[in-house]
């Protein structure tokens, strides 16, 4: 748990240094999140006139429903001892917790950014949600499990090979993530023009320790989605349970390569691609969704023959 | 023992609706009908919960020499019944706690004290029944009971309306389930149930059956298409009363039909899991589109209701198309998510249709556009009234999530059906689902942030003040419960144990004694979910770094006005709306299915008026259902009429003809 929140700023620290770096600049340090994260915690709160209690909370509640969905993905082992509390669909379901409870902090001071912000993250995540359910269909139809640490185990028998289902599904996921975590081409992490903002138009009223949490949140986020993608798609090395401390390094060795690759695809995807209008996500959403359901068809259709 | 302590608080039910007509001039009646009603729906909610824990081997049956002469009225209690009647039970007596704060504030409660109590003893003696006519008796009962509490304020516009609908549809589905009824007791008439349960019909009766029980409870429990009534007539009663009715009601329509197509029509045909499943998935995402699309708070609630029956059908569905190929497990499985979902959605929708109208009676809006900001006035209903929300979203750890997880859990089993058709159609079915409930949680975003969140847009909402305690009392108790249903579901499975057990011939096994009261539906390597760890997890760590941030950084908070990028405005005018809320989603949505259109009338230049952009809603089932069905029995009736206003002569002839006809026809029948 304690390792998730150590790497996840440091995730999107890397990130934008590939960014930085594919436009011939410098960048700023790959500490510098930690940096804007202890600056913001040392700050004061300044709390709108209109804001109410549940502007207060809410900052914690994101944190620890990002935190615990974070900490139920096995990272570099599996094995996890408190994996069998949630399942995927209940990581899910978690993320949907946060992202509900952020929405409503958008709202609550009563700003027109808020209500932009908390309308249209729930109009992409009425697309995304059902998409990235499709693809946990998919994905535990053929492993025969929703737990994460067994379906990790099935995606690296020999049996599994290549799948068209499992392509669709992981073009699906990577473009759920795309939306999810207000990646470029649904949101742009780094904009504050506020047409076109989304998840920054929700945050726009915190400061101070408040926004601390909620941008560890989802730096948390950030990672926890490419373990996911991590675990099921690309499961080769993480160390089974009981395994030797040898082992665990060279888990953990081969999870932080995992990382970097996701990262620095990530950052050249992001320099390669426009951000598209508002009204066009759904249609991307919608194809991330079709694709999906069309992999779980796929699953169901192909059951007998195998 | 216990059956007879349940007929006998159906009888003082009903005693004390006629006390209420004797004495409604009293100052007192509302206190003491509301209290009365109270400890009635307590004892019957005690007896019943001790039914369904302990069950007897044998269920009781008692036969009363009332109703039709040559049949009698019997009952009987099944564990089956005593679920049902403990999820009314405990609708009436939160709804009754609630009452009696919230009953003061009624101008007219002779209108509403005696069909009050009326109702809880239809709803109550219906999942008593145990034979055709008095099923079809209480059930009538009910619905004439509700329908005199809709048009309580019958004199605010558009209730009359919302009444003569619900009358119409009411009618429509009762005639369904007498015609249903009719066919299950066959041509030699066994109205019993009994009699009825070893009767073998044919397929084709079969069929018929199943499509009558599903239009006729569906009717009741609001499937799309029959769901037009349900979002007028529920908010149109008193608060308290809208709760009973889709809290509780929803729930005895889901009775009957688990009681027609599971128990008493024996062994399902596999296309049958298939129509209900995909009428469940359908009414789920219609309902739920409808809700995000409404601006009235009381109607969202009721369009959610929709959608919630939805889940319920669409896991009922699953369990049929398990049943009919043997797969009793599965089956259990996911008819224990339906009845999960069941008692659910009566904790949460309760709770929220009370916190509705705790704001209706400390605002006296109940549209959205007049809202916002309640929550600095009314703390306690606001924080209620989110856990009702997050738990009508199905997020964890509430307990709607558990509902819903084991729903997609039957559904991740069903690869393993045989036909075709439901190969294709579960998936897609899953997949309105998940749609449905990510719309939802957009739909209480929605409904909780206008209401209560934001700055006030009207002085209603500025001046609202908190409701009394009662209230307070009613919905804090069914709040508790939906968090303790969501961290501990293990112990509501086993109690659903028998009522599956006695349907599917399987159930779930017990879940009380795991580890960690965590709920492993199939095996631990399939899928596992543990509620209580989850809250532990979040309020720990939440605590936690409160409590580190507090320590080790600053704690301290200055006020000032609202950043806004820059632009702060005072005019609350200027925050988002719940219509503006909606907009992407209406745009994504609603242009196909509801034909939605946006206009902006500009005014001409040099002119001072307002632009104004208005949203056109159409709900294209009643352009193609209602409204030709109206035409059609109006067009019937006046042609009919004409025969009211014949000469002798003719009326005579008229007989003649009918009798010369009718003994043709049976002359060729045989």
């Amino acid at each position: 748990m304690a390792l998730v929140l150590a790497a996840a700023p440091l995730l999107t620290g890397y990130v934008r240094k590939v960014k930085a770096h594919l436009v011939r600049r410098q960048g700023p340090p790959l500490v510098q999140p930690y940096r804007d994260l202890a600056r913001l915690l040392r700050k004061d709160v300044v709390l709108a006139d209109s804001a109410s209690w549940f502007f207060r909370v809410a900052p914690y509640l994101i944190f620890a429903a990002t935190w615990v969905a974070a900490a139920l993905v096995p990272t570099f082992a599996a094995g996890l001892i408190f994996s069998y509390a949630a399942d995927v669909i209940a990581i899910v379901a978690l993320l949907a917790t946060a992202r509900f409870v952020l929405a409503l902090a958008g709202l609550d001071v009563g700003t027109s950014f808020g209500g932009i912000g908390a309308s249209r993250e729930m109009m992409i995540s009425s697309l995304a949600e059902p998409a990235m359910l499709m693809v946990v269909f998919t994905v535990s139809l053929l492993a025969g499990s929703t737990q994460l640490s067994f379906i990790a185990g099935a995606m690296q028998a020999p049996e599994i090979g290549l799948r068209v289902s499992l392509a669709m599904a992981l073009v699906a996921l990577i473009m759920v993530a795309l939306a999810e975590n207000a990646r470029i081409p649904v949101d742009n992490p780094a904009t504050h023009l506020e047409l076109t903002m989304v998840h920054e138009a929700m945050v726009l009223e915190y400061s101070g320790r408040h926004l601390a949490l909620i941008e560890l949140a989802s730096q948390v986020k950030l990672l926890l989605y490419v373990s996911i993608i991590a675990c099921i798609f690309f499961p080769w090395g993480i160390v089974i349970a009981g395994a030797g401390p040898a082992a665990y390094l060279g888990g953990i060795a081969v999870y932080a390569l995992k990382l970097m690759a996701a990262g620095f695809a990530l950052g050249v995807f992001e320099t390669l691609i426009a951000k598209m209008r508002v009204f066009r996500v759904s249609d991307f959403l919608g194809a991330a969704l079709m694709l999906g359901l069309l992999a779980t068809l796929l699953r169901f259709v192909s059951a007998q023959v195998g | 023992m216990a059956l007879e302590v349940l007929l006998w608080c159906v009888g003082a039910h009903l005693v004390l609706g006629v006390g209420a007509i004797a004495a409604r001039r009293a100052p007192w009646m509302s206190a003491a009908a509301y209290g009365g009603t109270l400890v009635l729906c307590s004892v019957a909610l005690i007896f019943s919960v001790g039914a369904l824990l302990s069950p007897a081997g044998v269920p009781p049956r008692i036969s009363l020499p009332i109703g039709l002469p040559w049949l009698g009225a019997h009952f009987r209690l099944d564990s089956l019944t005593a679920f049902f009647l403990a999820v009314v039970n405990l609708g009436g007596a939160t709804a009754s706690l609630y009452a009696l704060g919230y009953g003061r504030h009624e101008h007219a409660p002779a209108r509403v004290l005696p069909f009050f109590a009326a109702f809880l003893a239809g709803m109550n003696l219906v999942p008593l029944a145990n034979d055709a006519f008095s099923f079809l008796f209480s059930w009538e009962f009910m619905s004439l009971a509700s329908w005199a509490l809709v048009m309580a304020e019958h004199r605010r516009a558009g209730n009359a309306e919302a009444g003569y609908l619900y009358l119409v549809m009411a009618s429509f589905g009762t005639l369904a389930l007498i015609l249903a009824f009719g066919l299950l007791a066959g041509p030699a008439g066994g109205y019993e149930f009994a009699a009825m349960r070893t009767a073998a019909p044919s397929a084709l009766m079969s069929a018929a059956i199943l499509a009558l029980a599903l239009v006729g409870a569906g009717s009741k429990a609001g499937l799309v298409p029959l769901h037009a009534w349900l979002p007028l007539a529920h908010p149109a009663a008193p608060s308290h009363v809208s709760a009973l009715m889709s809290g509780v009601m929803t729930k005895v329509a889901v009775y009957g039909f688990v009681r027609i197509v599971f128990d008493l029509l024996g062994t399902p045909d596999w296309w049958w899991g298939a129509l209900v499943a995909l009428v469940g998935g359908v009414t789920a995402v219609i309902g739920v589109l409808h809700a995000l699309m409404e601006q009235d708070l009381k109607r969202v609630l009721a369009y959610s209701t929709v959608e919630n029956l939805g889940i319920v059908f669409a896991g009922l569905g699953l369990a049929l198309a398990f049943e009919a190929n043997h797969m009793q497990v599965a089956a259990a499985l996911a008819l224990t998510a339906a009845l999960l979902h069941v008692f659910n959605h009566s904790l949460f929708k309760s709770l929220l249709f009370f916190g509705a109208g705790a704001v209706l009676s400390a605002t006296g809006a109940r549209d959205m556009e007049r809202l916002g900001g309640v929550i600095h006035r009314m703390p306690k209903t606001a924080f209620v009234f989110l856990v009702g929300s997050a738990a009508i979203s199905a997020l964890p750890p509430f307990n709607g999530f558990v509902s819903e997880w084991l729903t997609f859990q039957a559904i991740l089993l069903s690869p393993a059906l045989p036909q075709w058709l439901l190969k294709f159609l579960v998936p897609a079915v899953g997949a309105l689902l998940a749609l449905a409930a990510a719309l939802a949680a957009a739909c209480f975003v929605k409904a909780f942030g206008m209401t209560f969140l934001g700055r006030p847009r009207s002085e209603v909402a500025r001046e609202a003040v908190e409701v009394d305690r009662f209230s307070l009392a009613a919905m804090f108790i069914l709040a508790a419960l939906c968090l303790l249903a969501g961290v501990l579901p293990g112990h509501v499975i086993d109690a659903l144990g028998p009522v599956v057990q006695a349907l599917e011939g399987a159930q779930l096994p017990g879940q009380g004694e795991l580890d960690w009261l965590t709920i492993v539906p199939v095996a631990a390597s399939r899928s596992s979910y543990n509620g209580l760890l989850v809250f532990l997890f979040i309020a720990a760590s939440a605590l936690l770094a409160a409590e580190a941030i507090h320590r080790l950084a600053s704690n301290r908070v200055r006020r000032s006005a609202a950043w806004d990028c820059g632009f702060p405005d005072p005019s609350p005018a200027t925050q988002y709306s719940a219509g503006s809320f909606s907009q992407p989603l209406r745009r994504v949505f609603g242009t196909v299915l509801f034909r939605a259109r946006e206009r902006v009338a500009m005014p001409p230049p040099g002119s001072a008026l307002p632009a104004r952009l208005e949203v056109e809603l159409r709900d294209f089932l009643w352009d193609v259902l209602y409204r030709p069905a109206a035409t059609a029995v109006g067009a019937a009736a006046r042609i009919l009429n004409r025969v009211q206003f014949l000469t002798i002569r003719a009326y005579l002839s008229l007989v003649f003809g009918a009798l010369v006809a009718l003994l043709t026809v049976l002359a060729l029948w045989q």
